[in-house]
């Protein structure tokens, strides 16, 4: 057993974080989430320059051939930073999409302008009575000629607002919850029929709400076998829970160094804070937080692509349970530890308390995921 | 011992249920069912119908301008006005200051400060924390000099709710230097047209601006604002905190939250049910129920204690942390139960003139704002962390 980083790793790490340092933190989301796209394509210019837009994709379709552990250093060294661009979205959902669905004319097409950074995904598969059942779709797709009419409204569709090419699900057979019959299209931003509705979240960054109203797409949108478009969410779901909780870890790992450094310098009673024992413990128990959390991070990671389902399913849901409850404690004692300035927007750590907090949210949230855990063990 | 309400009591409770039940505008009960934040024309508006019924100071002594109502009776009216969905009014003016001056104040200021406090005319900040010091409150520094019948404050307070809608505030500042820290305190109430003071906003987690920083440029105060003795204001400090802590259960508040879960749990699927008959939601929502019930009783039996002139002290410190937590948790709860739409920035609820219907549905209105916001409540009002010292130190000897 070997879990230390490849030199190829430890140097994207160091890229990473070095990129991350230099342009991003809580300082450059004030500045970005006023803006209308709410990042900045010059670092996403930058992203697709050192390749890391290349990442997931194999060296045939134009990649690098990264390894989740490799999306988990890239992700974690983002997580430092709250960086805003939309690697989530198009990188790791719309990649393992195209992954898991596309054929080789569509990767052909679509993966060297998302590699050089042309080309934006996300994936709309949330639903306004789904909550975090990737099966509950109600939207619909019927056949017309040779091509489909899309009907229906997706929910909280991350960078929906700036995406180019949006994969959404869409029910072919079935019934509303059935597990079967739910395809995928590609779909172009700029359809007529499709409409959005963009907002800013929470945490910064952005999303929207899409209503489609017989929108026609050729038969070539269809994204793997008709019918069969659940198991490709679920991977998308995988892939993005695993980058997340990677980034919870960097996000935890932010927020436990400014507590400590803070505690040791804010003065009350004539003395540094960190020198109440009260404090003092509830570090301890938040280094101890980021430490399982950072642990089941990779083990999400090492796990993702095992063969044995049940394996990954716990692997994943169990890394999603810890992440949310460890980024809880340590998002909340942060605020807590840093008394009224964490309650400011002007300091770093809401905005991390926030991101960690969402980060529970997204793809399941602690309760959706142990019983995800509980059903497959 | 009797549990129960008497005849009396229940009378009383119908007599409030009712009267709020018509009084409170259906606009204003409508924006706190959304969970929006209510705008201070509208809380003013509120306070002047509770002002003209005579209700608006329950806890006021009667020759003041309160009820003369028993504990009870402020406990029961406390929680029905929140059950009804009626906005708490800010605190600084009517449970804050107020109590201090017609406890502390000359006659002179009673007559000058009351009165525009009961028909809520004019509103108050409180100037307590500074940025050097939070929960070390006596450790701090803004400054009155004396010169002549004036004091000239210089320094500053931060995380004053409302200054920037704020007439009045009222300060701790320090005239004497040379001994313990809590001996050269004193309670200044500062106009604040005055020249020299300056607000700065600061905009918390949520994106709100309700709390700021107050700057003091050689601001003159008159002497005659002083409350009671110099170097005494750590005395009237203590008193307001205990007041401040006094029905920080806020349980009428917590039952409305409870139902407003419980209404987004039955509007809201999960494995094609409604998430109202999940049982891990069920337990979940049990537990809290039985963590309000245990704070609820613990309140009235503190209360009981009062009745019998058992003066309120540090179980209002219990009571503030079991209540901040309990808060917290239920809030976390409501945000859980909304999902994806905790996700979106909610705060253009309260935006002016914005008539873009809100992307998050009614019925989760503002959990994630709440839940932002409650954040603050384990800091304000003296830290969970120095309560806890608190009771450690005063309730068990240590």
């Amino acid at each position: 057993m070997d879990l230390s980083y490849s030199d190829e790793q430890t140097m994207l790490r160091d890229s990473a974080e070095r990129f991350v340092e230099a342009n991003c933190g809580a300082e450059n989301l004030r500045k970005m989430r006023n803006t209308e796209e709410g990042f900045s394509r010059n670092y996403w210019k930058q992203m697709a320059e050192l390749g890391w837009l290349a990442l997931p994709f194999t060296e045939e379709q134009g990649g690098l051939g990264g390894t989740a552990v490799d999306t988990m250093v890239l992700m974690e060294a983002f997580g430092k930073g709250l960086v805003l661009e939309p690697y989530l979205t198009t990188v790791v959902m719309g990649g393992a999409a195209l992954r898991a669905g596309g054929s080789d004319a569509q990767i052909e097409e679509l993966v060297p302008a998302l590699v050089e950074g042309e080309l934006m995904f996300t994936v709309a598969y949330a639903e306004p009575q789904a909550r975090f059942d990737l099966f509950d779709v109600a939207t619909t797709a019927r056949r017309d000629g040779t091509g489909w009419v899309i009907d229906g409204s997706k929910a909280v569709v991350l960078h929906g607002d700036s995406a180019d090419k949006i994969i959404v699900s869409a029910r072919t057979s079935g019934d509303r919850r059935d597990a079967t019959g739910i395809s995928l299209f590609i779909v172009d931003a700029g359809a007529p029929g499709l409409e959005r509705r963009p907002y800013p979240t929470v945490d910064g960054s952005r999303a929207a709400e899409i209503m489609l109203g017989s929108v026609r797409v050729d038969a070539d949108a269809l994204l793997g076998r008709e019918g069969e478009g659940l198991p490709v969410l679920e991977r998308v779901a995988d892939e993005a829970i695993t980058a997340l909780c990677a980034e919870a870890v960097g996000a935890m790992k932010v927020l436990l160094d400014t507590t400590v450094e803070y505690t040791k310098t804010r003065e009350q009673f004539g003395q540094p804070i960190a020198k109440f024992q009260v404090l003092r413990h509830r570090m301890a128990d938040m280094m101890m937080e980021y430490e399982q959390a950072k642990s089941m991070a990779l083990v999400a990671a090492l796990k993702l692509d095992s063969e044995d389902p049940v394996e990954r399913r716990k692997a994943v849901s169990g890394a999603k349970v810890q992440i949310g409850k460890s980024g809880r404690f340590v998002g909340q004692q942060a605020v807590q530890l840093h008394g009224g300035m964490g309650m400011t927007d002007e300091l770093s750590v809401g905005h991390y308390f926030k991101r960690l907090t969402m980060i529970d949210i997204l793809f399941g949230n602690v309760d959706h995921h142990l019983k995800q855990f509980s059903a497959a063990a | 011992m009797d549990l129960s309400f008497s005849p009396e009591e229940t009378a009383f409770r119908d007599e409030v249920r009712a009267w709020v039940a018509d009084a409170l505008p259906a606009d204003i009960k409508a924006a706190m069912e959304r969970g929006e934040k209510v705008k201070k024309d509208d809380l003013r508006r509120w306070h002047k119908i509770l002002h003209e019924k005579g209700w608006i100071a329950p806890a006021w002594p009667k020759e003041y301008g309160g009820t003369g109502w028993t504990a009870t009776q402020r406990y029961i009216f406390a929680n029905e006005m929140a059950l009804a969905g009626a906005p708490d009014l800010p605190a600084f003016g009517l449970k804050m200051v107020g109590p201090v001056i017609y406890t502390y104040g000359s006659e002179e200021q009673k007559r000058e400060y009351l009165p525009g406090i009961l028909n809520g005319d004019v509103w108050w900040c409180q100037g307590y924390s500074e940025p050097g010091s939070g929960s070390d409150l006596a450790s701090l520094k803004t400054k009155a000099v004396s010169d002549g019948d004036e004091y000239v404050v210089n320094g500053s307070k931060i995380w004053t709710t409302g200054a920037h809608e704020a007439d009045w505030i009222f300060c701790l500042v320090r005239t004497d230097d040379t001994g313990k820290k809590q001996e050269g305190i004193s309670f200044l109430l500062i106009d604040m047209k005055t020249p020299g003071i300056e607000v700065s906003p600061i905009i918390i987690i949520n994106g709100d601006h309700t709390v700021n920083q107050v700057f003091f440029n050689d601001v003159r105060v008159p002497k005659r604002n002083l409350i009671g003795k110099e170097n005494e204001g750590w005395t009237y400090a203590k008193f307001l905190l205990v007041n401040e802590r006094n029905g920080i259960a806020q349980i009428g508040a917590k039952k409305h939250t409870m139902a407003r879960i419980r209404k987004l749990a039955a509007s809201t699927q999960l494995n094609g049910h409604r998430l109202a008959d999940d049982p891990g939601y069920q337990r979940r929502l049990a537990e809290t129920e039985v963590a309000l019930m245990a704070l609820e009783y613990s309140e009235l039996r503190f209360l009981s204690g009062q009745k019998t002139d058992h003066a309120p002290g540090t179980e209002a410190n219990m009571m503030k942390v079991a209540a901040t937590q309990l808060q917290q948790s239920m809030s976390e709860l409501f945000i859980e139960i909304a999902g994806y739409y905790s996700y979106p920035f909610d705060g253009f609820r309260d935006t002016e003139g914005s008539n873009e219907p809100p992307v998050v549905p009614e019925d989760a209105g503002g959990a994630m704002h709440q839940f932002l916001y409650g954040r603050a409540s384990t800091i304000y009002g003296g830290s969970n962390e120095i309560q806890r010292d608190v009771i450690a130190k005063v309730l068990l000897s240590l």
